[in-house]
């Protein structure tokens, strides 16, 4: 994959997780996400509504910001991104802080919509390009969002798939915990297991490389997607794709 | 019934301190121009209301001294990364944190909104969001069996500060799409606003601006501002000041740089109007 940058191989991955949904929403600060979602809809013959937060041409709410949750809540959110400063095994993330929450070592934003989305939102895609014992570690430090739950909570929603830079994770939910899905080309397992902080699952047989997009989908990803991804991340689309204007 | 029309600076008076101030997040309709007057003022003990997160008004009343308490789901300068003041206070534990989910702070205030006193959310349960806040409790749904849900206490912020593109002097507001606004308006005790233009006329005359406006029943008093989210923007306005917002973000790293940012920017009026 010579050519296929890091970005498409991720667009085009979390798109082929999105196909035949009927609304996916993106949240703040997630341009591949965001491309990925625009890369499904100009493929499901118009039947995939895309809402991101920060885009004025794909924003359709008009309710205000608690709309986007109202929708989630009723069901009419099929798919949506989440990341962490630090994700673990069970898939908690954690989006708070690192060290005593009342003192920390580290302080991030906050927990966003995360202590809701990710109970509702059927498909929950977890999302995150630092790939090291770091990010993915084996306890977080803040819970905002549980990976799993009591049986007696209510709790149509959650994790999906866990997307890094070097490998896409599914989630068993039966067992709590990741299995190891493909390993992006140019990784390896090995390497696999010494960036990673948790425990996690391996697939029966040869783990399988992460697909490549093919001609038709990357020339989308390039043209169209890059285009309109530029309205809300135009940094991201120079830097990427050339396109728009410059940073 | 005729709107009180005040300048920004006594505008800011109805900020009491020790307030419960709720704000907008930067995308919509932020009062900068009355974030200054309160530094200027030296504003103490506010209780910061995210609805649901805080950007730059937030980062620069914490940095300034003015806040006691955040509660909110996040404070994020977005493309601008971290928000310095606000990491530094609270690894110092110079602030109380009251850590939220947005529809938290939504449902709290629909609660406010309809003087009920309290209102139950979906989520939450098992996260370190609900075991840090004391004033929520998981009860039980009471239409079926063994099903938790989170009660929220209805949030009823003293004042709602917001800055508009139009008002009339009336003290009608008129926000358009930006509905948050109007629940936030609704659930406090007070509402003030800056706003870029007083019009002649009544925003209730015409349906197609009746529909996107504050009704002055929930509005104390309005302040013209022109250009009053500056460095800011507001959507369908004028676009945020990067290259000023830039300069506000290296300035805010250390508590220094902060301090010499506000004697250039909040406490030398001339430089604010500037544009």
């Amino acid at each position: 994959m010579a050519d296929i940058l890091l970005e498409e191989l991720l667009i085009g991955s979390i798109a082929s997780n999105l196909d035949g949904l009927r609304h996916v929403a993106v949240g703040a600060s997630s341009p591949i996400p965001g491309a990925a979602a625009l890369l499904a809809r100009s493929r499901s013959n118009d039947s995939m509504r895309v809402s991101i937060l920060g885009s004025e041409d794909n924003n359709f709410f008009t309710d205000g910001g608690k709309e986007i949750f109202d929708i989630a809540g009723e069901g009419r959110m099929d798919a949506f991104f989440l990341s962490g400063a630090q994700i673990d095994g069970q898939a908690n993330i954690n989006l708070v802080s690192v060290g005593d929450y009342r003192r920390p070592k580290a302080r991030f934003s906050g927990s966003f919509g995360s202590g809701y989305l990710y109970y509702v939102v059927p498909r929950v895609i977890l999302f995150r390009l630092e790939h090291t014992r770091r990010t993915l570690v084996d306890k977080v430090d803040f819970v905002s969002a549980p990976g799993f739950s009591d049986e007696n909570v209510y709790r149509p929603g959650g994790p999906y798939k866990l997307i890094t830079d070097r490998c896409l994770f599914e989630v068993d939910k039966t067992r709590r915990c990741f299995r190891l899905q493909s390993v992006h080309p140019g990784h390896t397992v090995n390497e696999i297991y010494e960036q990673t902080g948790f425990t996690f699952d391996m697939p029966d047989g040869d783990v399988p490389n992460t697909p490549v997009p093919d001609a038709t989908t990357l020339a989308t990803i390039r043209g169209p997607v890059a285009e309109e991804i530029s309205e809300i991340y135009p940094a991201f689309a120079a830097r990427v794709f050339g396109v728009g204007r410059a940073a | 019934m005729l709107a009180t029309r005040l300048s920004v600076d006594e505008l800011a008076t109805h900020i009491p301190d020790g307030a419960k101030v709720a704000l907008p997040p930067d995308y919509s309709y932020c009062s900068l121009a009355t974030t200054r007057a309160l530094i200027k003022r030296r504003a103490k003990e506010l209780h910061l209301i995210g609805v649901p997160a805080m950007g730059f008004q937030a980062d620069m009343l914490i940095g300034a001294g003015c806040v006691a308490t955040v509660e909110t789901a996040a404070v994020t300068l977005s493309e601008y990364g971290l928000a310095p003041r606000f990491t530094a206070a609270v690894r110092q534990a110079s602030i109380r944190m009251m850590d939220a989910t947005c529809p938290a702070i939504h449902a709290a205030l629909q609660a406010s909104e309809k003087g009920i006193p309290f209102i139950p959310l979906r989520g939450l349960i098992g996260s370190d969001i609900l075991r840090e806040r004391a004033d929520w409790k998981v009860g039980e749904n009471p239409f079926a069996e063994d099903d938790p849900i989170v009660y929220l206490p209805a949030l009823r912020p003293d004042v709602t500060l917001m800055h508009a593109p139009l008002a009339d002097k009336f003290g009608n507001i008129w926000i358009g799409v930006r509905r948050e606004l109007m629940l936030m308006a609704h659930a406090s005790a007070e509402t003030i606003a800056t706003v870029e233009d007083i019009v002649e006329g009544n925003l209730m005359d015409d349906e197609k601006t009746k529909a996107g406006t504050i009704p002055g029943l929930y509005v104390t008093a309005i302040a013209e501002a022109k250009r009053g989210a500056w460095p800011i923007g507001i959507p369908g306005g004028y676009e945020a000041d990067h290259s000023h917002l830039l300069r506000y973000v290296k300035m805010a790293q250390t508590e220094e740089g902060f301090h010499q940012y506000l004697e250039e920017f909040v406490f030398e009026t001339a430089a604010v109007a500037a544009e």
